[in-house]
């Protein structure tokens, strides 16, 4: 999932593949036509979803029809006409700033510390990554549960705050395991030499290693931002009443889907498209 | 070694040597506190509170939990969700066996084939994670709704019978975690086969192995620790989904992430539902714990 990391690695290696005639005709063939079959089943749905975010509504209640009733830009205008469908949205894009905060934070500082630091100096660090490796292989809904458990054995209301702590807890493992993918290819005696020309912990910190680092926290700070936006199974657990927008278009969309639905989403999706393209180049321009 | 030379910053002298002293050997603990913090409070403790709680007895009226020490409610419960519990065991396999037979031959292509194109493509892969989960899922319920346009168009043009449909079925349940879950499926296969070293394949046929031979007995068994990784990144969360069986399953085939998401929220019986997802805790800490066991807690990393 950590695109930028994974396509680094792609891009550094060279193709050295010189097969046989069959070989090539294989991959000439019967495997470009079915991947790219594989990749219009993926496009296929959001496809669809552009499409009929475009679609004029016939009946009077404004749900999305099955039908092709013509062209329509009503819904990109009227995009704020559900109110709690907006104020949801506004809600998660709330949330997904100050939680990729804190996680980028939390999750670079322990990404330092355990690029950094061999076990005989830092006692714990078995410990912390296999935390790290069960919190992200865990299922998304035990957590959510005993969060619920936590929250309601200690009578903390369900909210924002609860959100923001659930929404930290689960991005934390995801931002150190890429800022430590980035880490552990840099080099430490730019560091040392940053020493040797007397700059203090602070301003070598400040001037040479954050620098170096940030593309990774970067990308760390992108996924954060990603997994909390779309975080649905969680959130709903401690989201109490403050619905953010998956859980609010989970809710709604049992009686029938506004068309404003699709709008946000094909919205989503361009923007984040955006992002990932901009990531890619950048990444690309620091190798 | 560092603790043998003083210390690498001139100015640092005399009183304040013994703290910047203090301050290295008390940095990585430092450093790793706020977010340790935050994991043992919001992740491990809960984990504890719901392994107790299981062991409460809850009455369903008030919604007020008493410690009983009940251990009786674990085994009660799997058994009164038995049918469940098996719907998602069969439905995650399905799901994750269809990813796997997908996201092989793309993962291969992609790696072997990709050329420049390497990046697109895996954009591509990564298309779905760009809509959010709900909505990739709402619009799967739109396009196999039974007046939508793809059912429309089959049953006008007769090929299939006029009471066809998919939604509601386990069918439509499959093929909508078997979405969701590809990219999960498709990527650590991809990273592993990249990292194949192209020379030992020349290698195999230089040495007269045929295509299958060099595919079998090299790049399958090299992609192996992928395969794993794969397994466990698309089953686990397969197995405790509900989005895509409340969504496009209607009300029957219940799995049993849709049975503790109801204990909690809606019947507040804590109890039975934290048994549940002890349950669904233990069978995904035997999968990660065989993976650890196996290939080392830092070799997933290298797949997300």
């Amino acid at each position: 999932m950590s695109l930028a990391s994974t396509m680094e690695r792609s891009g550094v290696k060279r193709d050295l593949d010189r097969g046989g005639v069959r070989r090539r005709r294989w991959g000439r063939f019967a495997l470009p036509a079915f991947s790219w079959l594989v990749i219009a089943y993926l496009v296929f749905p959001i496809a669809v979803m552009i499409i009929f975010s475009f679609n004029k509504v016939v009946t009077g209640l404004q749900l999305v029809s099955f039908t092709w009733n013509g062209f329509t830009f009503d819904w990109y205008r009227q995009w704020s006409n559900v109110p709690g469908l907006t104020s949801a949205f506004w809600l998660s894009i709330r949330l997904a700033v100050v939680s990729m905060i804190f996680a980028t934070v939390l999750g670079t500082l322990l990404a330092i510390a355990l690029v950094r630091y061999r076990k005989q100096r830092f006692r714990g660090k078995g410990v912390i990554e296999q935390v790290l490796f069960v919190n992200i292989a865990a299922p998304e809904i035990v957590m959510g549960a005993s969060l619920l458990g936590l929250f309601v054995t200690f009578n903390i209301g369900r909210g924002f705050l609860t959100l923001v702590l659930a929404h930290v807890m689960f991005s934390i493992a995801y931002v150190t395991v890429t800022v430590r993918a980035r880490l552990s290819l840099y080099d430490r005696s730019l560091e040392e030499a940053a020493y040797d020309l007397g700059a203090n912990p602070v301003t070598t910190f400040r001037l040479v290693t954050l620098p170096l680092i940030m593309p990774g926290v970067l990308a760390g700070a992108l996924m954060a931002f990603a997994l909390s936006i779309d975080d649905f199974v969680t959130s709903n657990f401690v989201s109490g009443s403050t619905a953010p927008f998956p859980v609010w278009v989970y809710g709604a969309t049992r009686v029938g889907t506004p068309p404003q639905v699709f709008v946000f989403g094909s919205v989503i999706f361009a923007v984040g498209i955006a992002f990932a393209v901009i990531s890619i180049f950048v990444s690309k321009k620091q190798v | 070694m560092e603790r043998s030379v003083p210390t690498h910053h001139p100015r640092s002298i005399g009183r304040s040597h013994s703290r910047a002293k203090w301050g290295k050997r008390l940095s990585p603990y430092l450093l790793s506190l706020p977010a340790g913090l935050w994991l043992l409070l919001l992740f491990l403790v809960p984990l504890f509170i719901m392994l107790s709680m299981s062991l409460k007895t809850c009455s369903p009226a008030s919604g007020q939990c008493y410690m009983t020490w009940n251990w009786g409610e674990l085994p009660h419960q799997v058994s009164l969700y038995r049918a469940q519990f098996y719907t998602s065991l069969l439905f995650a396999a399905c799901a994750t066996l269809i990813d796997l037979v997908i996201s092989f031959p793309i993962a291969y292509w992609i790696a072997f084939y990709g050329g420049r194109r390497k990046n697109f493509f895996l954009i591509m892969l990564l298309v779905p994670f760009f809509v959010s989960f709900i909505i990739r899922t709402l619009v799967w319920e739109f396009i196999l709704s039974n007046n939508g346009f793809v059912l429309s168009f089959l049953r006008n043009s007769h090929l299939v019978s006029a009471n066809f449909h998919v939604l509601g079925t386990g069918f439509a349940v499959i093929a909508g975690l078997a979405y969701n879950y590809l990219p999960f499926t498709a990527l650590p296969l991809y990273v592993a086969i990249e990292r194949i070293d192209r020379r030992v394949l020349d290698a195999a046929h230089d040495l007269y192995a045929n295509r299958r031979a060099a595919f079998m007995r090299v790049i399958l068994p090299l992609a192996v620790p992928g395969i794993f990784a794969a397994f466990l990144l698309t089953f686990i969360p397969a197995f405790g989904d509900y989005v895509n069986q409340e969504i496009l399953g209607g009300t029957a085939n219940t799995m049993i992430g849709t049975v503790i998401q109801n204990q909690f929220l809606i019947n507040s019986d804590y109890a039975g539902g934290a048994s549940l997802s002890v349950v669904l805790l233990a069978v995904s800490l035997i999968g990660i714990w065989a993976y650890a066991r196996v290939l080392g807690s830092r070799a997933i990393e290298e797949y997300i």
